[in-house]
């Protein structure tokens, strides 16, 4: 070596410096922190006895904020630097999880504090057929066996169309037609649910002269789920490691019975969780069920023919009426919709639980 | 039920790219041949090509002929899921297969090839476990997951299920590589027992594992980035260690080589 090179010989200025590994700090205890509390609220209570400040969300918000800075500030005189960090940070996290917790609790306490008024078996077992305008009472049978078979029936179609694609993308697929099919998948992610039931109306009721149906519903459902099918399912098949695929082939098992036997199997928890939400979210629409089975005061339990009824769309119709009556419906109707989908994850879980799948 | 292997003029490509070049060998039957060299010199390969597995991965191919007693496995016809029924195969890293108990993972081979009778999969599983010396460990929870067994144990469920479809080669990718001394030591054990009735073919970067354990080791490298792997030579392993007729093969077996 003729050229000038760095001197790397010598002993390297270190970068990072040796801490003691017991800090001489003190520490600040729950009752510290309590009385820090106090003071912030009191303080907080001045602000606003003083100033423009009002409200009680503002007040949270300010007191919060005012304790984020106050704890920071004493810790970091009390603790040291990387305590006070530490605290910052922590308090912020929990904060921020409080704070998305809020939404979550108060439309899960509110929707059963609403929908309690007609949370009773007629509900169940009785149409609207017959119930006069302005009376109470009436049910929502024929929303829930509309729902039900609606989403059943897209269930049926996407799963195994969209487990199929999926299969075929990840096992099967080289080149330009997988990476096509993928692309359209992802376009297809994107299509709003009111143009699903838009097309669907077109196509089937409009050009096709079918009349509205449970099944048309379904259709413009199984366009809406399809997609969220494939990509989750795409997404859990890629994650089976090829190493499981090889260990089966050197066996001298087909492709087609490693894909079943081996590949599924191990992937299926994600897969039965991808199914979930996407049966959870065609429970929830409402607008492409609108244009496709068009709703029904009265029971129709054949979803192949005639205008049929759906929870969302129960309670679409009958929270756009100023009638209490109505309203009380309608809530009711939004805690069953609530339920049906949690009973149906619940099952998902069950069933993963039970399989022997995920014990390793 | 052992059986010879030839190796006639094989070629192994991915894609565009020339992994291994004019390989010429002979296995004898109940024999254990190791494969040796540095990294990246195509004996993986090499061996992957022996069961048909080297074709799984996209645009993968091979040119030549492996004669398996007399019977092209490359040739017209012949179906690569019967030649790997036939050539079986223990991979680097252990990978029991997840969703199975042990005794489920034992027989995964046979049951997926369409072995129904409990008592015929009862015997299978407990001969192979026998023969992978893994029964007295497993025997009272084979209903347990083959993934909550130590790696060493794990390897050993492998070669029992690779052993359980009765193959006639057994192929081992670094068998040992991801296990500690004693579970080493336990599968070198395993493979001298496993040698009265199978050919074996083990790739190793372990020396003293291809001295300990082979009857002939043959010697592939390199010469340089981008260039296809060769086989530089192959004899009986004492004379490879001892006396190697090329100077290459010498050099890397005293370590003078990359």
């Amino acid at each position: 070596m003729t050229t000038t090179a760095p001197e790397l010989s010598g002993p390297a200025d270190r970068l990072l410096e040796d801490e003691p590994l017991a800090s001489s700090n003190g520490v600040l205890r729950l009752p510290a922190l309590l009385g820090l509390a106090a003071a912030v609220i009191a303080l907080t209570v001045g602000l606003f006895a003083v100033t423009d400040l009002q409200g009680r969300a503002g007040f949270v918000v300010v007191a919060a904020l005012l304790y984020l800075v106050a704890q920071t500030a004493v810790s970091a005189v009390v603790e040291g630097p990387r305590r006070s960090r530490d605290r910052a940070v922590t308090t912020a996290v929990a904060t921020c999880f409080l704070v998305a917790l809020i939404p979550l609790v108060s439309v899960a306490v509110y929707v059963v504090r609403q929908g309690a008024t007609r949370f009773d078996a007629a509900f169940f077992t009785e149409t609207l057929r017959g119930v006069g305008v302005r009376n109470p009472g009436g049910g929502a049978r024929q929303a829930i066996i509309g729902t039900l078979q609606q989403v059943g029936l897209a269930t049926l179609f996407s799963v195994p169309l969209g487990l199929l694609v999926s299969i075929y993308i990840v096992e099967y697929g080289r080149g330009r037609l997988a990476a096509a099919i993928r692309f359209f998948v992802d376009v297809m992610t994107g299509i709003p649910s009111i143009v699903a039931g838009l097309f669907v109306f077109s196509f089937w009721i409009l050009g096709l002269g079918f009349g509205y149906s449970g099944f048309a519903a379904a259709l413009a459902l199984t366009i809406l789920m399809l997609p969220t099918v494939v990509r989750s399912s795409e997404e859990m098949l890629k994650l089976v490691p090829d190493s499981l695929r090889e260990a089966s082939f050197a066996l001298g098992v087909p492709k087609w019975k490693t894909i079943l036997r081996i590949v599924m199997p191990t992937a299926l928890p994600g897969i039965l969780t991808g199914i979930m939400l996407a049966i959870a979210r065609a429970m929830g629409e409402t607008a492409p069920v609108l244009l496709t089975a068009l709703g029904n005061p009265n029971l129709n339990t054949n979803p192949f023919s005639g205008a049929q009824s759906s929870l969302p769309l129960f309670i679409y119709q009958s929270a756009g009426n100023s009638l209490q009556a109505f309203i009380d419906r309608a809530w009711t109707a939004a805690l069953v919709l609530i339920l049906v989908v949690m009973a149906l994850n619940l099952l998902a879980r069950v069933i993963i639980k039970t399989s022997k799948i995920g014990k390793g | 039920m052992a059986k010879r292997i030839e190796s006639i003029g094989v070629n192994a490509y991915y894609g565009g790219f020339r992994a291994i070049e004019d390989v010429n060998l002979v296995i004898e039957p109940k024999t254990i041949t190791a494969l040796i060299g540095p990294s990246g010199c195509g004996k993986s390969t090499f061996l992957r090509t022996l069961n048909r597995m080297h074709e799984v991965i996209p645009g993968a191919r091979v040119e030549g002929k492996l004669l398996l007693d007399d019977e092209d496995i490359y040739g017209q016809g012949v179906d690569a899921t019967g030649v790997r029924r036939t050539i079986g195969m223990v991979f680097q890293r252990p990978n029991p297969f997840p969703t199975m108990s042990i005794y489920d993972n034992v027989v995964a081979g046979l049951r997926l090839n369409g072995v129904k009778k409990k008592s015929d999969l009862d015997t299978a599983a407990e001969r192979s476990l026998q023969g992978a010396n893994l029964w007295n460990e497993v025997k009272d929870r084979l209903s347990k997951p083959g993934a909550g067994l130590s790696g060493g144990q794990q390897q050993r469920l492998c070669i029992a299920r690779a052993i359980a479809v009765e193959p006639q080669v057994m192929l081992m990718d670094e068998p040992c590589s991801a296990l500690d001394p004693i579970s080493t030591l336990a599968i070198e054990d395993l493979m001298s027992e496993l040698k009265d009735r199978f050919t074996i073919v083990i790739v190793t970067h372990n020396m003293q594992q291809a001295a300990r354990v082979s009857d002939r080791t043959g010697f592939f490298t390199i010469e340089g980035t981008g260039s296809p792997g060769r086989l530089v030579e192959i004899d009986d392993t004492q004379k490879i260690f001892t006396n190697p007729t090329e100077k290459r093969t010498e050099d890397y077996i005293t370590g003078r080589f990359g």
